[in-house]
């Protein structure tokens, strides 16, 4: 129990947040974006802005690979799904995910063969089981999942199981930030970078955000301590007039990522001139599909998906949650008609969402936030 | 399915398809380790395990933290162990 204490000792805690305090200077506040819905999680639910001063705001990112899967590409899925002679397989976070057709639980109970596994090795499996239906692997995620979806590819090729595909909506975190710091209405002063996507790419890729747009960035771990010390990092090197990337999750993230998962991505896979990001919208070389040498494993080619663009339901704010614009509990739906159970939006589905984060551990916190602002 | 979860090399499976058997608090599976570098891992080492594949390997101190972590979560954390039991990676 050593071990878990260090990151978890509520003095040190405090003392971090007393840290934090010092840096900030008087009458300037600080917006900065967790990346990543790991640490939005782990935000809510240790109560972390309760530590935090006033001027400290965070606000969350894209990082939630559920949360961006536009409803179009949903509803592709689901015309593969529904062909007589297709397993269609899929992680559980996938399955309530709603299109505009219904989510894949739906199209289950319509009596469509849709499988939840565990890995994309799982699918493979299956397929090898059941040579005589077409297994489609619906592969979603950022650079976490991106190389077991690759090497999962690779070893259906040598295997050569034919009847093995995947609709790749696989996405690349790096263009989702460089959208959100175009983007007009963002005044973010720096980044909590996500932990296991950097795993991967490691933490090169994101020094454009201090060298062009003179932000810093720290790749930071899960535990609340790494948050704080996170957070106390970039005050440093704004208080330093410094903009620099750092790795508070050395423990983790090597700098130069995991050369041999890049290389896997990349032989299997490559960029899509552009890819639709659910509220986001369309983003240049966001996402990855399978290169023509894998054409035989890639469900896109193979069966006709109608590809059609399916607008987000009116009520749903998501994309401004993702964008860190808005809060969760700023949505209109917020809790009323869209709560984990029945989600309109995305970001109430994953435990990762910023909005089911929220509304399983927020709760309370908001409540305070409104006594103390009322007395 | 983003969750990194932690567990412990037991063996390395010989053959082309490079896996191990790993321990994930007391379920054991086999994972893929080809994403990690050639001999990186050996038993008796902690590795973060995504989606059925070593994605990093760890110290046992990280291990033990993450795990606190992920109990931590309830649910989610529950629901990835049970995808995990049901995988029969091959
Ligand atoms: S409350 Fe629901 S609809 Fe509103 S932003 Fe969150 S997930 Fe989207």
């Amino acid at each position: 129990m050593r071990f878990i204490d260090e990151y978890r000792d509520a003095d040190k805690a405090r003392m971090l947040a007393s840290q934090i305090r010092e840096l900030c200077e008087p009458g300037r506040t600080y917006t900065f974006m967790e990346v990543c819905g790991g640490h939005t999680h782990t935000i809510y639910k240790h109560g972390l802005e309760d530590y935090l001063p006033e001027a400290v705001t965070l606000v969350h990112g894209p990082g939630c690979p559920v949360c961006v899967i536009p409803m179009g590409r949903i509803d592709d899925a689901m015309a593969i799904a529904r062909r007589p002679e297709v397993i269609m397989t899929s992680f559980g976070d996938m399955m309530r995910v709603p299109g505009g057709q219904g989510s894949f639980l739906d199209a289950k109970a319509a009596g469509a063969d849709i499988r939840m596994v565990y890995s994309p090795l799982d699918a493979l499996k299956i397929a090898r089981t059941n040579p005589d239906r077409a297994v489609v692997f619906m592969g979603i995620g950022f650079e976490t999942t991106a190389p077991s979806t690759a090497m999962t590819v690779l070893r259906a090729a040598a295997e050569g199981i034919a009847n093995f595909s995947v609709f790749c909506n696989h996405v690349t975190i790096i263009p989702a930030i460089k959208a959100i710091l175009d983007s007009p209405d963002q005044r973010l002063d720096g980044f909590i970078g996500p932990g296991h996507v950097s795993t991967v790419i490691g933490c090169r890729p994101y020094e454009f955000i201090a060298r062009e747009y003179g932000k810093p960035l720290v790749c930071a771990g899960f535990e609340p301590l790494d948050v704080l010390q996170s957070i106390y990092l970039l005050l440093r090197q704004l208080a330093e007039g410094r903009a620099e990337v750092e790795n508070q999750y050395t423990r983790v993230v090597p700098w130069d990522g995991n050369r041999r998962a890049l290389e896997v991505i990349s032989q299997v896979m490559e960029p899509r001139p552009y890819f639709e990001w659910r509220g986001l919208g369309f983003i240049s070389h966001s996402a990855l599909r399978m290169r023509e040498a894998y054409a035989a494993f890639d469900a896109e080619r193979i069966f006709e998906v109608p590809g059609v663009r399916v607008a987000d339901p009116k009520a749903c704010q998501c994309g401004e949650v993702l964008k860190g614009v808005l809060k969760p509990w700023e949505c209109k739906v917020f809790g009323t008609a869209c709560t984990p159970e029945t989600p309109i939006g995305t970001c109430m589905v994953s435990s990762e969402g910023a909005c089911a984060a929220y509304y399983n551990f927020g709760r309370f916190t908001r409540r305070r936030i409104k006594e103390t602002s009322r007395t | 399915m983003c969750l990194g979860i932690p567990g412990e090399i037991i063996e390395l499976i010989p053959g082309p398809a490079d896996l191990a058997t790993v321990d994930v608090v007391g379920v054991r599976r086999a994972i893929n380790i080809g994403l990690l570098g050639e001999g990186e891992v050996r038993p008796g080492d902690w590795v973060l395990v995504h989606v059925g594949f070593a994605m990093s390997k760890i110290d046992e101190a990280e291990a033990a933290a993450t795990l606190a972590l992920l109990t931590g979560l309830g649910q989610a954390y529950t629901d990835e162990l049970e995808a995990l039991a049901e995988s029969d990676i091959t």
